[in-house]
């Protein structure tokens, strides 16, 4: 009863109480660069929880065999193994897909949630746990990736997912899908969040 | 001592698998990657000769020329790739000419990273479109605003820079071809 309740805490804390992006700020520089359509906000969030869920299990599961003066440099050969992986599928069945994220996929190799989580949760818990913690900060990530990418997309070119929303009349707002409009947006978000979180402990207190 | 021997042999082992499923993967991933790309260059040149029905891959001093085809076998058309910088980075054309060489048949951009709304507008149809039959001779020719002559297009407002690497790499690309020919 308790084992499993730890375990539904690992997952649930990913999705909003520590939410990668919008509470521990990490991995910024993809959820700038790419979220200027909800699909690749989506496709990049899936990519970075499937590293983060290979990786977290492999490294929990063999946590006790690394030696710690080396545990970083193997953590990053682990991390830049499944992201090959990823990449490469992605570039065989989703060239179009693939083609929109550019460099970024590459660039999960050093992206710090996935480093982060190593060092913080899964070199000290078993894999189950591990499991768990991955999934949920994997989900937040891309929750908030697909967010935003909804939001600029929606403003930016009218539509959400490629289906168009908003009419002709509508002017789009051509900012939010250019680098400023990434800004923008996650600014807005992260400011919503401080003021609901905040309010939340206050009325607690009281 | 028993330490270090214990670094070497993990980083040693990780190292072994990850580079073993790595080659796995490549071995999964690499036709299918290169069919993709075959499978763009196929429909790009389709695309830029109307005409065409099937294609025949030729090569000329180092260049590869995509010969259209008709039905009964005819030539058609020529297609082939041009590639030069614009506003932010690469763009690599698919260009399409009538079996002359005078007149382009139409143009696909097949990749380019030019700014959302403004510049990458070059891969829009009433751009693109603006190829279809453009005279080539004595060059093709920018302007701003309506056009006169039948070598001219019309620059995108607002991403003056990214129409004129267009036209640029289009210029380049067809002397190198036309050159080729002549002196055969």
């Amino acid at each position: 009863m308790m084992r499993s309740y730890r375990i539904y805490a690992e997952f649930i804390k990913g999705l909003w109480k520590q939410n990668p992006v919008l509470v521990q700020l990490l991995g910024m520089c993809p959820t700038l660069a790419i979220t200027n359509s909800a699909i690749n906000g989506f496709s990049m969030g899936m990519a970075v929880t499937f590293v983060l869920v290979c990786s977290g299990i492999v490294i929990s599961s063999f946590r006790k065999l690394i030696p710690r003066e080396v545990r970083i440099a193997t953590f990053t050969i682990i991390i830049a193994s499944f992201v090959t992986v990823i990449d490469y599928i992605m570039k065989a069945n989703f060239p179009a897909i693939s083609k929109a994220l550019g460099p970024y996929v590459p660039l999960i190799v050093v992206n710090c949630i996935i480093l982060g989580r190593q060092e913080a949760f899964t070199s000290k818990n078993p894999p189950l746990a591990s499991l768990a913690d991955a999934l949920g900060m994997g989900l937040g990530f891309t929750g908030t990736l697909i967010i935003l990418g909804s939001i600029r997309e929606l403003l930016g070119s009218g539509s959400i997912f490629g289906y168009q929303v908003l009419g002709s009349s509508f002017t789009p707002w051509v900012i939010m899908i250019l680098p400023p409009g990434a800004f923008l947006t996650l600014g807005i978000l992260i400011g919503l969040i401080n003021v609901l979180s905040h309010s939340k402990i206050v009325t607690r207190r009281g | 001592m028993r330490k270090s021997v214990q670094m070497v042999l993990v980083l040693s082992i990780v190292g072994i698998v990850s580079g073993g499923a790595l080659v796995g993967v490549y071995r999964y991933a690499q036709p299918r990657i290169e069919e993709n790309k075959k499978r763009e260059i196929r429909q790009a040149i389709f695309k830029v000769i109307p005409e065409a029905k099937s294609y025949e891959i030729i090569t000329k001093d180092g260049r590869l020329i995509y010969k259209g085809l008709d039905s009964s076998g005819n030539l058609v058309g020529y297609a082939f790739l041009g590639e030069g910088a614009g506003y932010q980075g690469k763009i690599e054309i698919m260009i399409g000419m009538d079996s002359v060489l005078d007149k382009t048949t139409g143009i696909q951009i097949l990749e380019s990273i030019e700014t959302p709304g403004l510049g990458a507008k070059i891969t829009s149809e009433p751009f693109r479109d603006q190829f279809r039959e453009l005279l080539i001779l004595p060059f093709i020719e920018l302007v701003k605003g309506k056009t006169k002559e039948s070598n001219q297009i019309q620059a995108i407002t607002g991403a003056t820079i990214s129409s004129q690497a267009v036209v640029d790499i289009l210029n380049k690309t067809i002397k190198e071809v036309r050159e080729r020919w002549k002196n055969k």
